[in-house]
């Protein structure tokens, strides 16, 4: 079993494991988003879970790192509090801040992310650009909130290792880019209605039943 | 594989090489005059059809022979289309006719072919020596070039094999296979060749890692997914010289040990997929590519692959999931393809020019590449100079010439007698550089270091007309709409930097803007999961490192001070040289913005007016009476008559 030095303290991880993986597992916290641990390659696309490994210029994704003995980490420099901060930042200048009346209150990510990085839901200086579409009611059981969703594709994910093949995907490019279910031809050869995987794993409260009230 | 001396391969080689002697002999000794004409997307898009066209009617209409040889392109845009006509009998060197139209074809064949008269007037010089024209290699366009890649490209026709092996292609293929991988993996680590796709990482280095990597199967990939706005070297390559870019194709896959290879091509360069479709199939036929090449035990098969012109599909990683069928989108790496590629295949991706100097890197040996170039750059670079430069086009130049050198000798400096502002080098991903850096010289670390970046070899020049923040603004906005969406830094990151500098070009600039873009530069080029957002902020922070005082004026007092921004700009006529009763200006604006003062001159409806500048070119150079300025408010205020009839209504 690897044994590594994390800010300072001695922890010991499954062998094989990732760096974000290994700090979980020992009650480090790291802020991240997009990561599953069954994900074979870690999609790496939040950009949150930065820490500094000693040997390393750059702070680095844990996600993509897996543990070695004797590695030196800190999760907690100036260097990695400045990318995360402005990652939430950036995620939070396009997201509908609009706790209260969402499902995921007080259970959220980014609530979460955004108290331990001590950053404000309504960070000053970014100006906030928010989709026109409110909600997405294309699939036929799920409504999709593009204006809470992070993208972090667990959705995705979760979704083709349950059936096989996915529901929802990547649709659009650039800064438009969404999840999207495209219509019920998709969905109705799946069993939806009866998984609930997408919806669960949701970090943020961006996909809900319908039957939830909608709003909220 | 069988390395060693095999009499074999070179039986097989010099059947053919005799064929293409043969052709070449009688093509050369034949009094007939060859007509050459520069057939790349660039000579096509300036007419070069209509002048091929041109030429075949009127030697039928004259009855005069002729052999019409359509070439690639000689990289010289600006003289396009480009005609070479080599008439032995009449006495004169092959001839360099720049710019010649469907009419001057047909002058030529009448003047030239027909009674020997050249017409100095339309000659831009002579291919060789000789005591009658000037020779080309007299202007430094041309003697201050240094042809690797480029040598064969404007002088053979791409779609004849025949002419490729004619001028020695293919011969070092046929060398090479009787060598050890090993041996041809030194010698490429010695001759320094760094990868031309724009990082520089050493290919030699790259071929040692996918030689070393244990698997069955290997695959080797030509990118030739160019997406820089401006720049068209591996485009013109490929039409121009295909084989060589095969011939460079093969030898890699020879020496790391691959029998599948894909040319990555952008489906928006129809020819260059025609042509080099083509060659892979004449390659083929003749043995030089597919099962046991030359009789050897190697094969090698090659696909084309069409991209479908995402800029980040140059990016290896997002290359490999597009011809996977996914979406573009990157990967973390590590793994690097060369150790988890496509299809899970451990793949190496070398760009068009890498690959294309391999063959003459081998060929002349290791050091005489050394000897071009710098120590840690060796051999030459490829740009496509275009902007505000006299003689726009593709230059290959060793490295370490200094952008002084390359714009102002080379390429003949800024036209119209401006002053030169700013070099953009790197297309979106490199960066801006003002005059104190025209002494730098061209080569990898010095343009890192500068902060721009070689990248694959785009170069914008702009004049003092240029406005820094509208340049940064136009990257960025190719950058953002070119992001895949994928991560969060360049998904959001770029679309804020365009927004705040959108509003900068409008005169909306608020205090800590420019502070806002370099902290969020920083961050993005930091934490950006692959190399398009890890360079797209770069033009924002050099050229607000390098023209600060121009953002600082757009915040502050609204100015625009090159006169570029037209939120920023106005137009007025100065009443003491506006002329009496002229209405050139009136005539010509398009939206009526131009009304006559009480005493018969001129002034401009500042509500109409959408600072067009047709009324600056219309009006008269004897009164030049137009003015622009920036910030709109400087212009004095002219009262307009109302108009009477609109009175009545």
């Amino acid at each position: 079993m690897p044994k590594l030095r994390v800010d300072g303290k001695e922890i010991e991880t499954k062998q094989g494991t990732t760096l974000l993986q290994g700090c979980l597992d020992n009650d480090i916290y790291i802020p991240n988003l997009c990561f599953l641990e069954s994900m074979e390659d870690p999609s790496a696309s939040c950009r949150m879970c930065f820490v500094e490994i000693e040997g390393e210029k750059q702070p680095i994704t844990s996600c993509t790192v897996n543990v070695k003995d004797d590695m030196v980490v800190k999760t907690d420099t100036p260097a990695v509090r400045q990318l995360q901060r402005t990652a939430l930042r950036l995620l939070l200048s396009v997201h509908h801040v609009d706790c209260k009346h969402c499902p995921a209150n007080k259970k959220c990510e980014l609530q979460r992310i955004a108290k331990f990085l001590k950053v404000g839901l309504k960070p000053k200086g970014l100006e906030r650009y928010l989709q026109e579409t409110e909600i997405d009611r294309n699939h036929p059981f799920i409504n999709h909130y593009p204006n809470r969703c992070v993208l972090c594709g667990k959705c995705v994910h979760i979704c083709r290792r349950q059936h096989g093949q996915s529901v929802w995907t990547f649709a659009q490019r650039g800064f438009d880019t969404v999840i999207s279910a495209y219509g019920e031809a998709g969905a109705s050869s799946l069993t939806c209605g009866k998984c609930d995987a997408c919806v669960k794993i949701c970090p943020v409260g961006a996909l809900t039943f319908k039957d939830v009230q909608e709003d909220g | 594989m069988n390395p060693g001396k095999n009499e074999k391969i070179d039986q097989k080689f010099s059947a053919i090489l005799e064929a293409a002697e043969r052709r070449r002999k009688a093509f050369t000794e034949t009094p007939v005059p060859k007509i050459h004409i520069g057939m790349a997307t660039c000579g096509i898009a300036s007419g070069a059809l209509e002048t091929k066209k041109a030429f075949e009617e009127i030697l039928a209409e004259r009855n005069v022979e002729a052999i019409i040889h359509p070439v690639g392109c000689i990289g010289h845009c600006y003289a396009e289309p480009v005609v070479i006509i080599d008439h032995p009998d009449s006495g004169f060197p092959p001839i360099f006719y720049p710019e010649v139209t469907a009419g001057k074809a047909q002058m030529l064949v009448k003047l030239f072919l027909g009674e020997g008269d050249p017409r100095f007037e339309h000659i831009l010089g002579a291919t060789m020596e000789n005591d009658l024209i000037p020779s080309l290699m007299e202007f430094p366009r041309f003697n201050q070039e240094k042809r690797v890649v480029m040598e064969k490209c404007g002088h053979i026709n791409p779609e004849d094999i025949y002419d490729y092996i004619a001028e020695g292609g293919y011969s070092t293929l046929a060398k090479v296979l009787q060598l050890s991988p090993d041996e041809i993996i030194n010698e490429v680590e010695h001759s320094g060749l760094r990868g031309r796709g724009g990082a520089g990482f050493p290919t030699g280095r790259k071929w040692k890692l996918a030689r070393n990597t244990v698997a069955q199967e290997k695959i080797v990939i030509c990118n030739a997914d160019e997406g820089d706005p401006g720049a068209y070297m591996d485009r013109t390559i490929l039409e121009s010289n295909p084989h060589q870019v095969i011939e460079g194709m093969a030898i890699c896959a020879y020496a790391v040990g691959a029998h599948k290879a894909v040319v990555y091509v952008r489906s928006e360069y129809p020819l260059a997929v025609n042509i080099v479709t083509k060659a892979i199939g004449q390659a083929e036929e003749l043995g030089l590519l597919g099962k046991g090449i030359l009789g050897s035990g190697f094969d090698l098969e090659i696909d084309v692959f069409q991209g479908s012109g995402a800029f980040v599909c140059g990016e290896e990683t997002a290359l490999i999931r597009s011809i996977e069928g996914y979406r573009g989108m990157p990967r973390h790496r590590p793994p690097y393809p060369v150790q988890k590629g496509l299809w899970n295949t451990p793949t190496i991706i070398n760009n068009v020019k890498t690959l294309a100097s391999v063959p003459p890197i081998l060929d002349n040996g290791a050091a005489w590449y050394r000897d071009i170039g710098t120590e840690n750059s060796p051999g030459t670079a490829i740009f496509s100079i275009v902007g505000n430069v006299v003689h726009a086009g593709l230059v290959e130049i060793p490295m370490g010439v200094s952008l002084r050198s390359l714009i102002f000798d080379i390429c003949g400096g800024i036209p119209n007698k401006k002053k030169f502002k700013a070099v953009q080098i790197g297309g979106p991903s490199g960066g801006c550089l003002n005059e104190d850096f025209l002494d730098t010289p061209i080569d990898f670390d010095s343009l890192t270091e500068a902060g721009a970046m070689m990248g694959s070899g785009g170069m914008v020049v702009m004049d003092e007309d240029t406005c820094m923040v509208e340049v940064a603004r136009y990257f960025l906005d190719f950058t953002q709409k070119e992001s895949c969406g994928k991560c969060t830094f360049c998904r959001i990151g770029t679309y804020h930097l365009l927004k705040i500098l959108q509003r900068l070009t409008k005169g909306e600039g608020l205090d800590g803007d420019l502070e806002l873009l370099e902290t969020l530069s920083r961050d993005i080029k930091a934490g950006s999961l692959c190399g398009l957002g890890k360079t797209a902020p770069n033009p924002v922070l050099t050229s607000l490192k390098y023209f600060r005082e121009e953002y600082e004026a757009h915040v502050k007092e609204k100015r625009c001070p090159a006169l570029m921004c037209r939120a920023l700009t106005a137009f007025y006529f100065d009443l003491d040289l506006c002329a009496r009763g002229c209405d050139a200006c009136a005539t010509c604006c398009p939206v009526d913005a131009v009304f006559t003062t009480s005493n018969r001159k001129k002034g401009v409806d500042q509500e109409l007016c959408v600072k067009c500048g047709e009324c600056l070119v219309a009006c008269p150079p004897e009164y030049d009476a137009v003015r622009k300025v920036s910030p709109p408010n400087l212009v004095p205020f002219i009262e307009k008559i109302p108009d009477k009839k609109e009175e009545g209504r």
